[in-house]
């Protein structure tokens, strides 16, 4: 103890490393934690500027957020269909309804099959002749000319384009089996077009991120500028250039925080204004399909991004600007 | 504590503000800085505060090189001097104590400590019940007062004034005079440039007078 007092006033003539040893792990985060809380002080003190800056920012991480997500949604829409992928598949004219019958059975046993539903030639007969003018045709037949359609929904997990491609084959091999159609084309459409809405979105944000990048930028040049006066006389004082850096990059953290707070209200908002007439829509698709809003885990993502845009933006424009401001 | 050898100062254009200056501070002297205006007093500090580098010659500072040092280096040489500035540059949204502390956090002082340390500097200075107010609430002369707090509150070695008393009247004005001669007596080097002849004659200390750039005289005023 003694012995590190002797030390300690030793080394005061030997500044420049004494300095670096006193300033202790704990002083050091003491220090961040209170520069971090100046930052937001000073951002609340002149929050009409803050809070434009961060609408600014809070809608260019919306889009991105707001896309992604509803992207998102279309993608589970297209995944799971509640049950409506179906394969219709016709049996041979010559199959019989009891053998057919038997066939619906052993599909049905399948592990890949989650329901088969059987329609006799009478049943279909009978659909026909509810469309208007059909009956009149229908009724100048001798015999029904319709063979048995087995409506095979498949399980959980081979709904998916690629199984319900191979269930298809499956089907194929069966010899009592015409035709097996499998009402896929609009799903693989909808993963073409989703594929290419997520290049999109992937491109806008990119360029929203550089918005980001460049308003917080600014943002934090015009406070360089504003404080220049106290750069200068904190640098005559011994700052060290990384002392004078320190509340910038903080304040760009928080910036960009502060706008990924204000994009999830955005996201959030516009969703639940959504989520009503989405609901109705489905609700006239026989579907259970609610939007999912934003997860937690994309949240932080939001979080994280913002606030990583958020120092990268202060950091280009502090060290463009910062090195500039010397006493004179 | 601070010595010039054959230092010349010229500005980008020619102008030359110091020619060939030797000159030699002790440890613990306090001495003016004096000279017509723009006789290069300014100019001296400043390379001694390495705001402006030397064109020739070499400057030493506590024994160290500075007209050699690298910009990494120049903040931790300037925590061992103290500035005292003719317009304070005190930071006028900050309370008198945030001004005062503000060097011992550069510095990364622990907490208690910067509490401890910046309240005896404002003592020293007679300002300790002022702490909570903001500059711009106090008159000229504590405003000073709260500008050498600042500058003496990690106790350097050296105190550097630029016309420390060039907008005080001459009461005030030996006050802070006052103040300086009670750190010059507990061991600070004291620098100060003032152009205030009458105030610089009531005081028996050694002067370094300029003129043009070129040293005219140095040594006690009354000899």
């Amino acid at each position: 103890m003694k012995r590190a007092r002797i030390n300690r006033r030793r080394s005061e003539h030997h500044w420049s490393k004494s300095l670096r040893r006193r300033l202790s792990l704990r002083t050091w985060l003491l220090r961040h934690a209170q520069v971090a809380f100046d930052s937001l002080g000073r951002l609340y003190r002149n929050w009409v500027s803050s809070l434009m800056t961060t609408a600014v920012l809070g809608i260019a991480l919306s889009m991105p957020a707001g896309m992604y997500l509803l992207l998102d949604n279309l993608d589970r829409l297209s995944g799971s269909w509640d049950g409506q992928a179906s394969l219709s598949v016709f049996l041979k004219p010559r199959v019989s309804e009891t053998a057919a019958a038997t066939l619906a059975e052993t599909i049905r046993n399948w592990p890949e099959i989650a329901g088969v539903t059987m329609v006799t030639p009478a049943e279909a007969l009978e659909e026909f002749g509810q469309h208007a003018g059909f009956a009149d045709v229908l009724g100048a037949l001798e015999e029904n000319p319709l063979p048995v359609v087995l409506l095979v929904t498949p399980g959980p997990g081979h709904g998916d384009p690629q199984s319900a491609s191979e269930l298809q084959q499956k089907f194929r091999g069966l010899p009592e089996i015409e035709l097996a159609q499998l009402d896929l084309q609009w799903v693989q459409r909808l993963a073409a077009m989703l594929d290419m809405a997520r290049r999109g979105v992937a491109v806008i944000s990119a360029l929203l991120a550089l918005a980001v990048l460049l308003v917080v930028g600014n943002t934090i040049r015009l406070e360089i500028q504003n404080r220049r006066e106290e750069i200068v006389v904190t640098k005559l004082i011994g700052a060290t250039n990384s002392f004078i850096r320190r509340p910038f990059l903080y304040s760009g953290i928080w910036y960009g925080v502060l706008g990924a707070g204000v994009a999830w209200l955005i996201v959030e908002i516009s969703f639940w204004l959504l989520a009503g007439p989405v609901q109705h829509l489905a609700g006239l698709y026989q579907s259970h399909f609610a939007l999912q809003t934003l997860p937690l885990q994309l949240l932080l993502v939001l979080l994280g991004s913002g606030s990583a845009l958020g120092l990268l933006g202060s950091w280009l424009a502090v060290g463009r600007h910062l090195s500039a401001i010397e006493p004179s | 504590m601070i010595r010039f050898d054959n230092v010349s100062k010229r500005y980008p254009g020619g102008f030359e503000a110091l020619s060939n200056i030797s000159l030699q501070l002790e440890r613990g002297a306090l001495a003016f800085l004096t000279g017509h205006s723009g006789a290069g007093k300014s100019t001296l500090l400043k390379l001694i505060a390495m705001v402006e580098r030397a064109t020739r010659g070499q400057i030493f500072v506590d024994g160290q090189n500075v007209s050699r040092i690298s910009r990494r280096r120049i903040p931790y040489i300037r925590r061992k001097i103290g500035f005292i500035f003719q317009n304070h540059n005190l930071l006028f949204d900050r309370t008198v104590f945030d001004n005062v502390a503000l060097p011992l956090i550069i510095a990364g002082y622990r907490h208690q400590e910067v509490g401890r340390r910046a309240r005896a500097a404002l003592d020293k200075v007679g300002l300790l019940d002022k702490e909570r107010l903001y500059p711009i609430t106090l008159s000229g002369g504590e405003q000073q007062r709260v500008g050498i707090a600042r500058a003496v509150v990690n106790k350097p070695l050296l105190l550097l004034a630029d016309e420390p008393t060039g907008n005080l009247d001459p009461e005030l004005s030996r006050e802070i005079m006052n103040l300086f001669a009670l750190f010059n007596q507990v061991g600070v080097t004291v620098l100060i440039a003032s152009h205030d002849v009458t105030l610089i004659q009531q005081l028996d200390y050694p002067v370094i007078t300029l003129d043009h750039g070129r040293l005219l005289h140095s040594g006690r005023a009354s000899a």
